[in-house]
């Protein structure tokens, strides 16, 4: 069996230390949810109820059957507030450690910024930007094989959708200059 | 034998260039999501899902649901050439699948996951072909009480029977239930939960919430982890597959039994998850070995994916007979069925006969497709895992950003998707489960209209949903599995009270 000797090796440069200080235990993160569910519920409930939860000629009005949610929402954050506040702290409980975060802030912020260019450079040549830029700078990937990565799946998607299923995607600058 | 020749009709209509050429395509990027860390079925159909808007819904359904096969087989490739398992459904494959990988028996491990893949889903369309239309025949008479008691028993049974903690799933679908009812009441046409703004106006779209729940934030989770990997080739050959098979009876009470288990947790709210899990622990419990599973037996491999096939299959059962998805996926194609402009539920089978039994029928053709790719196709599916992690995350992340602004070509979508994503990266790291999310957003408005039918038929009497015997049967059901783990403790507290004179067992 010659071919199962075979073996798929792949490596990860920026791969996050094992032994990184947490940033916050995840009791914390649960307590802030629960909190901000809380507040989401009370203002869901607020809302409602002014639109109206009582009933009218022609049955219940639209806010009943949300406020009841919202209160089924308040009501089981409240309890898992308090579970979680009574609850004793466990030191392994780690919700996220620094160099997670790291790595996670690493693929977010590009993301956040490629929705922004977006709206300004377009669908595709955000893309291109992005992957090639993410792939260079996260993956230290050689400079050419991102670019040339990034440009055929870019080219890829542009051919699929604008040109055989003609979905339409926001364009900036570089597309007007091609007249499309 | 109406539904035999209703599904040779429905093999008729597949019969086409056109739809062929849409199966193998959805069949193999099916495999690809399966196969890549960062993205699993949910996911890959979510994303892909604007691509069908253009199409007739059969071609779509087609596809998409071919994608879900190709995730199913797809996942079983990693977690036994690399131990690590692409999808959470086939951790338990990684039992006795990566030790006898390891022992150079790959070929082997993996011809058994795709034929028990394969022999699960084939029980499971054997059960919706039979059993669907007599379900939704029996249906076509509910009304909205009886709906919303159906309604009921989804989220009451996702509470009681699921392994998180109750007050998160609780807070998980009432959440969900609330963002679906943001944006123009469907009844009164009055504004709800806008705050005034215009971008609520429209609602919040299920296809934009679930990619960003499942597609985004599963990004941030997998960049987490350290993403070297090391495993190991294989190459199936014809003799390997011909030996498998033909031990395979040997097997066929682990086989039927997984079959079982995953077409009961398919179709119960369970999912794939624990089936698999069941399918492996019974077939250890039952075996005149056990000792002998988690060291590389091809019976380990055989049941967690027979199980897990047959209840990814049977997950549909629910979603083409009364409107109401077993699983996540099934409720993302379940939006898609509302974006092609069908009604889900018991009349799909009146009207719409082409759609349904060309389901049907493409759920006994992808099987047999897919597993012919998969056995071919290995060596090439398992180098994708070289091409390192940087390079396919941006991709995704365009995906996802095509995806949700296809749907309504409005950039807040955009906006809402990150947001999505990052709640739903919170959600997954705290343990609150987003399956209950995604099915009450895409059932929320019926839920709430067949409430607010039943109240309005009623004059505002809750008795309704017990004026007769079925829907009462249904009603009390639901609130019985609501409260399942207090009424078990009850009975186990007063069998416990019965027999005192046990001293109780201190471990």
């Amino acid at each position: 069996m010659s071919n199962t000797d075979l073996e798929i090796i792949v490596d990860d440069p920026t791969a996050p230390e094992p032994d990184s200080p947490a940033v916050c235990s995840s009791r914390t993160v649960e307590i802030i949810v629960c909190l901000l569910l809380l507040a989401l519920a009370v203002t869901l409930g607020i809302d409602n109820y002014s639109t109206g939860i009582s009933w009218d000629s022609t049955g219940p009005q639209p806010g009943y059957f949300p406020f009841y949610l919202s209160v089924i929402l308040g009501g089981a954050s409240l309890y898992g507030l308090v579970v979680t506040m009574l609850a004793r702290a466990v030191p392994s409980d780690t919700f996220v450690t620094r160099a997670q975060l790291r790595r996670v802030l690493l693929v977010f912020v590009p993301t956040a910024l490629f929705c922004l260019a977006m709206q300004y450079l377009g669908l595709y040549v955000a893309s291109f930007v992005l992957i090639a830029g993410f792939m260079r700078f996260v993956g230290r990937i050689a400079w050419w094989k991102s670019l040339l990565t990034a440009f055929i799946f870019t080219a890829i998607m542009f051919a699929t959708f604008d040109i055989a299923f003609d979905v339409i995607m926001p364009k900036g600058p570089l597309e007007a200059a091609f007249g499309r | 034998m109406e539904a035999f020749g209703l599904l040779l009709h429905g093999f008729a209509v597949l019969m086409t260039w056109k739809i062929m050429a849409l199966m193998v395509i959805g069949l193999v990027l099916g495999i690809f999501v399966g196969v890549l860390p960062g993205l699993g079925g949910p996911n890959g159909v979510a994303i892909l899902l604007p691509l069908t808007f253009t199409m007739d819904p059969t071609s779509a359904i087609v596809m998409l649901s071919c994608i879900y096969w190709g995730a199913l087989f797809g996942g079983a490739i990693t977690s036994i050439l690399f131990n690590i398992p692409g999808e959470a459904w086939s951790v338990a494959t990684t039992f006795d699948g990566y030790p006898m990988a390891q022992q150079g028996r790959a070929a082997e491990a993996l011809t058994a996951a795709f034929t028990s893949s394969f022999i699960g889903s084939l029980v499971a369309v054997l059960l919706i072909t039979f059993l669907a239309p007599m379900i939704s025949s029996f249906a076509l008479k509910f009304g909205p009480p009886e709906f919303f008691a159906v309604y009921l028993l989804t989220f009451c049974s996702f509470v009681g029977l699921g392994r998180e903690a109750k007050h998160k799933t609780v807070i998980s679908m009432a959440l969900g239930l609330l963002i679906a009812g943001i944006g123009m009441d469907t009844v009164s046409g009055t504004l709800r939960m806008t705050f005034g703004s215009n971008e609520l106006l429209r609602g919040i779209n299920f296809l934009v919430a679930v990619i960003g729940l499942f597609g985004i934030s599963e990004i941030l989770l997998t960049m987490e982890e350290r993403l070297a990997l090391r495993g190991h080739a294989a190459k199936i050959s014809l003799r390997v597959v011909i030996n498998v098979w033909k031990d395979l009876p040997r097997y066929w009470v682990t086989l039927l039994r997984s079959s079982f288990i995953g077409c009961w947790l398919g179709i119960t709210p369970g999912g794939a998850i624990a089936a698999s899990f069941m399918g492996y622990n019974l077939a250890k419990r039952f075996s005149k070995d056990p000792e002998s599973f988690g060291k590389g037996r091809i019976e380990g491999v055989f049941a967690p994916e027979t199980a897990a096939h047959a209840s990814g299959t049977a997950a549909l059962l629910p979603m083409l007979a009364l409107g109401i998805p077993g699983s996540g996926t099934a409720a993302i194609l379940l939006g898609g069925l509302m974006v092609w402009g069908l009604n889900p539920g018991p009349l799909l089978f009146v009207e719409h006969k082409d759609f349904v039994w060309g389901l049907i029928a493409s759920m006994y053709l992808g099987n047999v497709v897919g597993l012919v790719i998969v056995l071919t196709t290995v060596p090439i599916f398992a180098s994708i895992l070289r091409v390192p992690f940087a390079a396919v995350a941006p991709m995704i992340v365009v995906s996802c950003a095509i995806g949700a602004y296809a749907i309504q070509n409005a950039m807040f979508d955009i906006w809402l998707m990150l947001g999505f994503g990052v709640v739903g990266y919170v959600f997954k790291k705290i343990g609150i489960p987003l399956a209950p999310f995604t099915l009450a957003l895409v059932l929320g408005n019926r839920a709430e209209d067949a409430f607010r039918l039943s109240m309005i038929g009623s004059g505002g009497s809750v008795g309704v949903f017990w004026s007769n015997g079925l829907v009462g049967t249904i009603t009390t059901i639901a609130i019985t599995l609501l409260f399942w783990p207090v009424i078990d403790r009850i009975f186990a507290g007063v069998g416990r009270m019965l027999r005192p004179a046990q001293p109780s067992q201190a471990a």
